[in-house]
């Protein structure tokens, strides 16, 4: 049956797409008929375990990269990979991020610098690359995933939420310059999603956070992902430049 | 076609050029090469070439012998 949210023929890269969010937003998109590329950090069977995952639910045959999207020359060939194959890119979702909680007086300069480059520098890298194969087409949606965090801040959170906050003024800058080639660029900030992210959580900060949470429940992945495809698809075709808190009215 | 001939097709095309306006000291700047245009042209070039070129290639990439140098650099004869 043919989705009515027309992803067919559309190709679309998630990055950090093995687990969570990503992995829910890869699988929706797919199932709404885009070519989804897949991209892991970490271990290259999980990211072949997700293109069997997707062969066996859908039928397609996913290309799958492994490289860290804050490292440019990995990026440069990542995109070279994709123009030699596909020629083209409609849809990016720039959702990898790493979260390390550390309080003012004990941040170290590694955590700041891997915060910084797998949350904030790797979206300036794909954007980059991404907006050049899109505006061949003049047209594209490139989805940038900030945080709640990155809007009001949070306790322990001064490298994260930096590093979400910087994702913003990105996605804002990037939405000016790129509207006149039909390329647009919007940000999502979840709230309390149901990753690992939060599996470091003390039960007592778990409920802490759930209580903020108006519609008392923690976020699923494919809320966060349900918004993607929103954003993703045309029926957001006038949507630029904005910020989606997907967050069940969460007050932190 | 020759790899200058595919190059010139490329300017000529991106930048809106006839093929005798493009020559080895045709540069950024000037004619219609401005910087809305220079994306283009690299859009342009890469179809032509099927490659896609580095982001210090498309910054350097500041005259059309300099685009030539570039291709060189991907093993392209000029």
């Amino acid at each position: 049956m043919t989705s009515s949210f027309k992803l067919e023929g559309k190709v679309a890269f998630v990055t950090g797409s093995t687990r969570g969010m990503g992995w829910a937003e890869a699988k929706l998109l797919t199932q709404h008929g885009a070519s989804v590329i897949l991209n892991g950090v970490h271990s290259q069977e999980l990211l072949d375990q997700r293109r069997e995952e997707l062969k066996k639910e859908f039928n397609v045959d996913t290309d799958a990269f492994l490289f860290d999207a804050g490292n440019f020359e990995a990026v440069q060939n990542c995109y070279n990979a994709i123009f030699k194959k596909y020629k083209r890119l409609d849809i990016l979702v720039n959702n990898a991020g790493i979260l390390e909680d550390n309080l003012v007086g004990m941040i170290r300069k590694e955590n700041v610098e891997h915060t910084f480059s797998t949350n904030t520098t790797a979206i300036i890298y794909n954007l980059q690359f991404a907006a050049r194969l899109m505006m061949r087409n003049k047209s594209g949606s490139i989805i940038n995933i900030s945080s709640i965090v990155g809007k009001v801040g949070n306790e322990g959170q001064v490298v994260y939420g930096g590093s979400k906050a910087a994702v913003i003024g990105i996605t804002l800058s990037a939405a000016r310059e790129l509207a006149h080639l039909n390329i647009r660029v919007n940000a999502i900030a979840p709230g309390f999603i149901d990753t690992d992210f939060i599996k470091g959580l003390t039960p007592e900060k778990y409920q802490e956070r759930l209580n903020s949470v108006k519609m008392k429940r923690i976020g699923k992945p494919e809320d966060v992902a349900n918004a993607v495809l929103f954003l993703a698809s045309d029926y957001s075709s006038y949507i630029t430049g904005q910020v989606l808190g997907v967050d069940g009215g969460m007050i932190m | 076609m020759d790899n200058i001939e595919k190059l010139k097709k490329a300017f000529s095309e991106a930048l809106e050029l006839s093929p005798e306006e493009i020559q080895d000291d045709l540069s950024y700047g000037n004619k219609s090469w401005d910087s809305i245009a220079h994306l283009s042209l690299v859009a342009s070039i890469e179809n032509e070439f099927d490659i896609m070129l580095g982001s210090d290639d498309v910054i350097d990439m500041s005259s059309f012998k300099k685009a030539k140098e570039i291709l060189q650099k991907h093993d392209f004869k000029f």
